[in-house]
């Protein structure tokens, strides 16, 4: 199992509470995890990353192991220790103002 | 008259401010989706107690939100927005080429006679429709190919379809307005467009009366006379009474005519509020003094409404959306200002009070009537 963490206006909008609990089929993936996430929650299509082409918002930030991951290539392997479930990835908005 | 619902829009959040039909006690609601940059909420006229928003933050997208029931629950629908066929370019701001690129929408239009039925106008310009209740979106793409699109530029605030009007009287002719591109119509339900700003002068441009290009703010129509317009641009005050054809100004004696929102009197149809905005530069009201102007003629002659609003120190703004009538007797006027006021008359205009006074910026007003 994969523990995700989301920011509170996705929290909102999806109805989702912290630590969101996944389990991949497959290969443990930033896009794997995005698309079982985005399939319990199917309000988060389109907030994370744009839902055609896969590109993340640009104020959107990856953070796992104390590492900003967010422009980690969508296949690469996500760090074992958050495959293995130790460790969370971590979905926030990017400090920007506002 | 049972009463009334103001649905607000703000920086922040939405708001849904009721009162009864006397409009005199004021109860707020919210904030809902707090954080979020509610761009417009609209309600059905065939269902109202069917409600949409635009709910977009930079951060994590566009969301449409629903509501069945007046607003106490919501459930966020079909955000998918995507530009049908060639993608195409328009003008920037330094003269280049940039592609399409879905931002935001402005502005939720749901149809007369269907609740399911919405139009939605969005930031880079374009026209999309729902026919299932927001769950998924069609663009209506001659609008954004009908041949004048590459010169369509960015006004400040985005390059937005902002204004949506569909006329009662004639089925299929839908109007709509571009900052900063100009007017559109078409005649067949959106498949054809062509650009109605005969007329139209706008000195920002090297060619002022050129086809498109205008930097339409808002228009608005009364009901019972779908053909003749009002227009509030950049600057100047317009009027059409062929639907579009051609224009006039009738800015008369405003003491600007630069400003964002215009109203039509819900039961006067030539009865017209401005909100006049002291420069293009300067968006605060002439003066330091936040004053309506009416119109009883359609234009031309105007006068100050300012009983009950600032009338010293007032650098606030009102956007474009962010004005709205009801439907009781009298006929109420209501606007919100950037300032986070949103301001009441239940008299049309001849006083005001104050239903809101410290919300987020104020984005969009709308007002349902219920019976």
């Amino acid at each position: 199992m994969i523990d995700v963490i989301l920011p509170a206006p996705l929290l909102r909008l999806s109805g989702a509470q912290n630590p969101v609990r996944l389990a991949l089929q497959g290969p443990a993936t930033q896009r794997a995890l995005l698309a079982a996430l985005e399939q319990r929650y199917p309000s988060l299509l389109g907030t994370m990353r744009d839902r055609h082409s896969g590109q993340r918002r640009a104020y959107v930030r990856f953070y796992a192991c104390n590492q900003d991951i967010s422009d980690q290539p969508p296949d690469a392997p996500l760090p074992p220790a958050v495959s293995a479930g130790h460790e969370p990835f971590i979905v926030l908005g990017a400090l920007s103002g506002g | 008259m049972q009463g009334v619902r103001v649905l607000v829009g703000t920086r922040k959040g939405a708001f849904i401010i009721h009162a009864d039909g006397n409009r005199r006690q004021w109860r707020i609601d919210g904030p809902l989706f707090g954080g979020w940059e509610i761009y417009h909420l609209a309600g059905s006229p065939a269902d109202p107690q069917r409600l949409y928003a635009s709910q977009a933050s930079d951060w994590f997208g566009q969301v449409i939100q629903r509501s069945d029931d007046g607003g106490a629950t919501w459930a966020a629908v079909g955000n998918d927005f995507s530009y049908q066929g060639e993608v195409g370019q328009h003008q920037w701001y330094d003269g280049s080429l940039r592609p399409w690129t879905f931002k935001r929408i402005w502005h939720l239009e749901p149809a007369a006679d269907d609740p399911d039925t919405v139009y939605a106008g969005a930031e880079d310009a374009a026209l999309f429709v729902s026919r299932d209740g927001g769950h998924s979106w069609c663009e209506l793409p001659g609008l954004r190919q009908h041949g004048t699109g590459r010169d369509w530029m960015p006004g400040a605030g985005g390059m937005c379809l902002h204004t949506i009007l569909l006329n009662p009287a004639r089925p299929g002719r839908i109007t709509v307005a571009i900052s900063a591109a100009g007017s559109f119509r078409s005649d067949d339900h959106g498949e054809t467009w062509k650009p109605i700003n005969r007329g139209l002068h706008s000195e920002q441009l090297p060619e002022p009366g050129a086809e498109v290009g205008h930097c339409v703010h808002r228009l608005a129509a009364h009901p019972s006379q779908p053909d003749t317009l009002f227009m509030q641009k950049h600057w100047d005050v317009m009027r059409s009474d062929d639907g579009g054809d051609s224009w006039v100004e009738v800015s008369g004696n405003l003491p600007s005519d630069f400003g964002f929102p215009i109203a039509v009197h819900p039961h006067e149809p030539q009865t017209i509020y401005v909100v006049p905005i002291k420069s293009d530069s300067e968006h605060y009201p002439p003066e330091g003094k936040l004053r309506v102007y009416r119109s009883r003629s359609g234009g031309r002659d105007w006068e100050p409404l300012s009983h009950g609003l600032p009338q010293q120190h007032c650098y606030v703004n009102v956007l474009r959306d962010a004005m709205a009538v009801d439907q009781c007797d009298p006929g109420g006027i209501y606007f919100g200002t950037t300032g986070g006021q949103v301001y009441a008359s239940n008299d049309g205009g001849d006083s005001w009070q104050t239903i809101a006074a410290h919300l987020p910026a104020v984005l969009s007003v709308e007002v349902q009537t219920l019976n």
